[in-house]
């Protein structure tokens, strides 16, 4: 995302332009985009005119809206973003109050606004969303080449794409392949058909060009983490060597990004696994993942010790910021970015000024998750948020909170 | 065989009709013919040169010229002459038109030809000859009149003409003459299908056949041919169509005093059919033309035999119709009985429908009552176990041994493998080969999927479900676990390696297979002889995998240790000879697992049947599944539901333990070859069931289960069987009292190793589970619970 215009004013009011380039971007801009705000962008709108005579004509104009947004869809597969609203500016085609859909697109400059209300209104740009923007703006052109990974058992494959926020879950090939029985069987001809449907439709997902001809051999090609129990990666492995070397030569630009590591199942679960591996961890070293990924492991490390410096749970971090367990020295608070996400001003409000007293009042370390990575998801089994203490705390029964 | 049939038949025919016409003289005519014979016998006697006829001669003579004394004279007196010059030639000898008792040459055509030119003609010129009606046109003639109904004008004429010829021989009643001729002209076709029995009789000899002729000729001489007995160079008026019959066609007049009436079963041809046969015979009978012959004889040489029809029987036409109706309704009630039960037309033209869109294959259930027949049944009781233990302690090869003693693999398979493992380097790994059949588990020398083998002792029949030892194929270990009465637990005794499967799978298997319900374990302590069957050694094992299993709730009196050696064979069907191994006197393995206690299972309650494996049984079974029956029973013909995909099939076929059969039972594992399903709609774990008792899919169940490691809300990895699906603990709900299952704890945070802890498990999505049943947790790789859906 590019940052074209920077308003943001001291009360927390202001006006961000962005451009989203990536299809990531798209999730940096669901994550900023709440209800409530208002949003300035290009859309296509269908006109229909009325004559008087009675007859109808519709046209197609191209508009510039601007939205009180009211809803938000986020499509991680596709990465697109539709965010609904009523429209707030007079246009000769439009009138005031009527419903729009945003779809924003890449390359095309959105506007942003956020109102400060004294009475509470808007929350404005509070320290997560600016953190949030932070994110989003790539400033230092610091991000990572993303990397695939490819999860797989027999008879069943999950083509992830791992980026910097998101994990996206691609495509997921199933087949049933034939055991293996007594007297030979189709086992080995199973397998080969099933390596050869994951291979096209990792290549397709990859939109990797298999042709020698074109100007694409010196594309650069992202890692790819072939992960399995037992042997079936490295056999994968081997079938796409197999295939490069005799059917299709274009496959050997792949074969240098390919890594084979080990996963316990072929379900999407065990990418936290995949993403230990020290394979990946030079591939992917010091990127926001890796970082989440080690701090859910060394949480929950904690949590087994069973110290009682590990709590997770809405009511139980709250109780044990308020007894300042979360603070210098340790404490780390870890909220999933799902919490701040919440259509309710006063839900994000309660988390974003949790986050922020443990940041500036209790000193301690606050790590923003991203729920759509594995990390992120293990911590949503969680109840979205989990702290890391200074000291034990005693448990206390939340019977109550027991929804 | 038909052939033999409709001929039989048409003998019979022809008797019918004279039987008829002769059988039921009056006493007015038998005196008629008294008198007549005596003046025809007077005439004879007194006429110059005196001429003697038999009276049976005049008779027939007399019957022939409808009591006319005078033709009956000339014509017999004509006989005379003419057998005397007979008898000056012998060659032309007058042979009897039926088969006589098998002739002495051997019929040929061939030979039969022999001096006829027309055998040299082209071909061409042959198919000419069979086109030439020989007789009437089969089939056109319908059946006999309708009342009233109009004859055409042709027939008509024909009847007129006909009429007025019989009224010439005026003495006999005006009714017999219409069968007479009919009888007289169908007479032609008759010497054609004598010569062609002859032939045939001769020919092909068949026992059946020629009886049946011979009987024939000895009791029955056909009438017909009886009557053509008039010498051919008689001329009179009447007879002039009939006469063409050949010289050695007569036949003894005696003969035909020898019949015997015989009810007349059929109706009688239509006016119109004897009018046309009549009309249509002639023209080859009256003249008699050297093709004639030929034509009769070409037609045994090509093969074909029409036979001059009999109206009473259906037309060709009504009968290939009929055939074609019948046929249809066949199919029709095969598929009306399938669809179970008899439907109306409708239902039957709906069904055909759907069979000609969709190509269903339907299956008669023999509706057998499966639970009786299994009580009948006098099968060896039979006991799954499962081969548990940490990788390379030797599970497949002491399992491949066991197969080798109990012979259930042949010498030569065992050596081919031998071959075949040393090539590649793997020479200790020929016995684990007759498990590890897959190519990958060959070149690796791991145990990657179960394997099951049956091999029988005097008592039992085993089915051996060997799992992998690997970390990585846990899952597929619970898959066979879950087919499993007992275990056998195998042990590397030698140094090092116990310790680290004591670690490793040793116990994570043994904890699994506890937790999945098996109650009996056979420890063999494998590789007993790499450390020289040391009593110490088996004894320090003995007590720390009794302790540990023990802890892990098997009894004592259903835990044995073997101390064998899988490789040589020691200790697993025979006894050592090792003598350090004296020290051990307890039971081979094989005797161990001999002991094993029958198992019961859910024979009564609705079928449920995990799959374990979808595949091409072959060219006829296009789609077979695997798997072992948890609990009721099934059959051939049933219709199955496979859940979660809610799709029917039915059973094709079935086989138990490789055998095929008409059902089976909880208990047991089958293959069924199933029909009208998409195999897409099948997977391994998949469960299935009676569409009138299907089990429940769900999302989310309550379980309490026993935590290997520390359990928290996390991710996991849900097993049951061959079912594995991804979920995660949404909430801890309490942790409980082992043994009483009491509340401890409400909502505990995380909870250790060891506990009974009653957890909620969301999967994404719905599988086929239903309570009571056990499950596995696993996440990362380890097993971190197991225990009973709630």
């Amino acid at each position: 995302m590019r940052c074209i215009k920077n308003k943001i004013e001291h009360n927390g009011s202001g006006s961000v332009t962005l451009c989203p380039v990536e299809p990531e971007d798209m999730w940096h801009a669901y994550n900023l985009i709440r209800p409530g705000d208002i949003l300035r962008a290009s859309a296509i709108r269908r006109v229909t005119t009325v004559q008087d005579t009675g007859s109808t004509s519709s046209a197609r104009v191209h508009l510039n809206l601007v939205i009180r947004v009211k809803n938000l869809d986020f499509d991680p597969q596709s990465s697109q973003l539709h965010v609904s609203g009523q429209i707030i500016n007079e246009t000769p085609h439009t009138k005031i109050g009527q419903f729009h859909t945003l779809d924003l697109e890449l390359n095309r400059n959105f506007t942003l606004e956020k109102e400060a209300g004294a009475d509470g209104e808007g929350a404005g740009w509070d320290s997560i969303a600016i953190e949030s923007l932070k994110d989003a703006v790539d400033e230092g052109g610091k991000r990572r080449a993303e990397a695939v990974a490819v999860v797989m058992q027999e008879g069943l494959a999950h083509i992830c794409f791992i980026g910097q926020f998101q994990t996206i879950m691609k495509q997921k090939v199933e087949m049933s392949v034939p055991r293996k029985r007594q007297g030979g069987g189709d086992h080995d001809k199973g397998m080969n058909k099933f390596y050869k449907t994951t291979l096209e439709t990792l290549l397709r997902q990859m939109e990797f060009n298999t042709s020698l001809t074109s100007g694409a051999s010196n594309e650069p090609v992202r890692p790819v983490l072939l992960a399995s129990p037992g042997f079936v990666a490295s056999g994968f492995q081997k079938y796409i060597q197999a295939e490069a070397s005799t059917t299709a030569p274009g496959l050997k630009r792949l074969l240098p990004s390919l890594a084979v590591v080990h996963s316990a199942s072929g379900y999407t679960n065990s990418l936290s696994e995949v993403l230990q591996s020290p394979a990946v961890k030079t591939l992917l070293a010091d990127t926001k993942y890796a970082r989440e990924t080690k701090l859910m492991d060394d949480f929950m490390e904690q949590l087994r010790k069973e110290t009682n410096k590990a709590t997770y749970g809405p009511r139980e971090v709250e109780s044990a910021v308020e007894q300042g367990a979360v603070g210098r020295g340790g404490g780390v608070l870890i909220v999933s970015n799902r919490l701040f996400r919440s259509q309710d001003i006063a839900e994000r409000k309660r988390w974003v000024g949790l986050v922020d007293r443990v940041r500036d009042v209790e000193g301690g370390e606050v790590r923003i998750l991203s729920s759509d990575h594995e990390s992120g998801r293990r911590l949503e089994g969680l109840g979205g948020i989990a702290a890391l203490l200074t000291f034990p705390v005693l448990e206390e029964d939340f019977d109550s909170d027991a929804e | 065989m038909s052939r033999h049939r409709i001929k039989d038949v048409d003998y019979d025919d022809d008797d019918y009709y004279d039987d008829e016409d002769d059988y039921t003289p009056d006493p007015e005519e038998q005196e008629l013919l008294q008198q007549c014979t005596a003046a025809v016998l007077q005439q004879l006697g007194a006429g110059q040169p005196p001429v003697t006829a038999t009276k049976e001669e005049v008779h027939d003579a007399l019957w022939h010229y409808y009591n006319d004394i005078e033709k009956s004279v000339n014509y017999l007196k004509g006989k005379r002459l003419k057998e005397a010059s007979k008898l000056k030639k012998p060659e032309i000898q007058p042979v009897s038109a039926y088969p006589a008792p098998p002739p002495t040459a051997h019929f040929s055509a061939a030979d039969f030809f022999r001096d006829c030119p027309w055998l040299n003609i082209p071909s061409h010129r042959k198919a000419d000859i069979l086109v030439e009606p020989l007789y009437p046109r089969l089939g056109l003639l319908g059946g006999a009149p309708e009342q009233g109904a109009k004859p055409s004008k042709l027939a008509a004429l024909a009847a007129a003409r006909k009429k007025k010829e019989a009224e010439k021989g005026q003495s006999t009643p005006q009714t017999s003459t219409t069968s007479k001729y009919s009888s007289d002209q169908q007479s032609a076709p008759l010497s054609v299908r004598e010569r062609l029995a002859l032939g045939r009789a001769t020919g092909k000899s068949s026992e059946g056949h020629s009886g049946s002729l011979q009987r024939l000729a000895e009791s029955r001489p056909s009438p017909s041919s009886a009557i053509h007995h008039a010498p051919v160079s008689e001329t009179t008026p009447q007879s002039v169509r009939e006469r063409s019959e050949l010289p050695q066609r007569k036949l003894e007049p005696t003969e035909v005093l020898d019949r015997h009436p015989v009810p007349d079963l059929h109706a009688e041809p239509s006016e119109f059919a004897k009018v046309l046969t009549g009309l249509a015979a002639s023209p080859t009978t009256a003249y008699p033309s050297p093709l004639a012959p030929g034509n009769l004889d070409l037609m045994k040489i090509y093969g074909y035999d029409a036979e001059p029809f009999d109206f009473s029987e259906p037309s060709p036409d009504d009968i290939v119709l009929n055939a074609q109706s019948t046929s249809k309704g066949l199919k029709k009630s095969a598929a009306a009985k399938s669809a179970g039960g008899k439907k109306g037309q409708a239902d039957v033209a709906a069904e055909m429908k759907d069979l000609s869109v969709e190509d269903k294959v339907t299956v008669k259930s023999k509706h057998l009552d499966v639970l009786s027949e299994y009580k009948k049944s006098t099968r060896k009781r039979s006991a799954n176990f499962v081969v548990i233990g940490h990788v390379d302690a030797g599970k497949s090869t002491l399992m491949g041994r066991l197969l080798a003693d109990q012979g259930a693999i042949d010498q030569r398979t065992l050596d081919r493998y031998r071959r075949e493992a040393e090539k590649i380097g793997k020479g200790s790994f020929a016995l684990a080969w007759v498990l590890d059949q897959g190519s990958e588990e060959r070149a690796r020398g791991v145990t990657i999927d179960i394997a099951t083998n049956q091999f029988e002792t005097e008592k039992t029949a085993f089915t051996i479900v060997d799992a992998p030892g690997h970390r990585d194929f846990v899952p597929n270990m619970i898959a066979g676990a879950s087919q499993a009465d007992f275990a056998v637990l195998v042990i590397d005794s030698s140094v090092g390696k116990f310790e680290s499967g004591l670690k490793g799978q040793t116990k994570e298997h043994a904890l699994l297979v506890r937790s999945m319900g098996v109650q009996k374990i056979v420890v063999a302590v494998n590789k007993m002889d790499t450390v020289q069957w040391d009593h110490g050694r088996f004894e320090e094992i003995e007590q720390q995998i009794s302790a540990f299993l023990t802890a892990a709730g098997f009894q004592q009196n259903n835990i044995s240790f073997v101390p064998c050696s899988g490789v040589l064979g020691d200790n697993i069907s025979r006894r050592t000879e090792n003598p350090h191994a004296s020290w051990y006197t307890g039971r081979t393995l094989i005797e161990e697992l001999e002991t094993s206690e029958p198992y019961t299972h859910a024979l009564e309650k609705p079928l449920r049947m995990t799959i374990g494996d979808v595949f091409r049984g072959g060219v006829q079974n296009p789609l077979s599944i695997s798997g072992r029956i948890d609990a009721g029973s099934l059959q051939m013909g049933d219709q199955i539901l496979t859940l979660p995909s809610g799709e029917t099939a039915t059973v094709r076929s079935l086989e138990v333990d490789g055998e095929p059969s008409d059902w089976a039972v909880a208990g047991q594992n089958v293959v069924l070859n199933i029909a009208n399903i998409d195999p897409i709609h099948l997977r391994s774990g998949d469960v299935v069931c009676r569409p009138s008792s299907p089990i429940s899919t769900i999302s989310s169940f309550t379980a309490k289960v026993l935590a290997f490691e520390h359990l928290m809300p996390m991710q996991v990895d849900v097993h049951r069987g061959r079912l594995h699906v991804p979920g995660r603990i949404s909430k801890l709900v309490a942790s409980l009292d082992k043994s009483s299952g009491a509340v401890i704890k409400k909502r505990p945070k995380i909870v250790g190793p060891g506990v009974v802890v009653r957890v909620v498990v969301e999967m994404d999505q719905a599988v086929p589970l239903e309570a009571p049943t056990r499950i596995v947790l696993r996440a990362g790789g380890s097993t971190v619970a197991a225990g009973l859906l709630e």
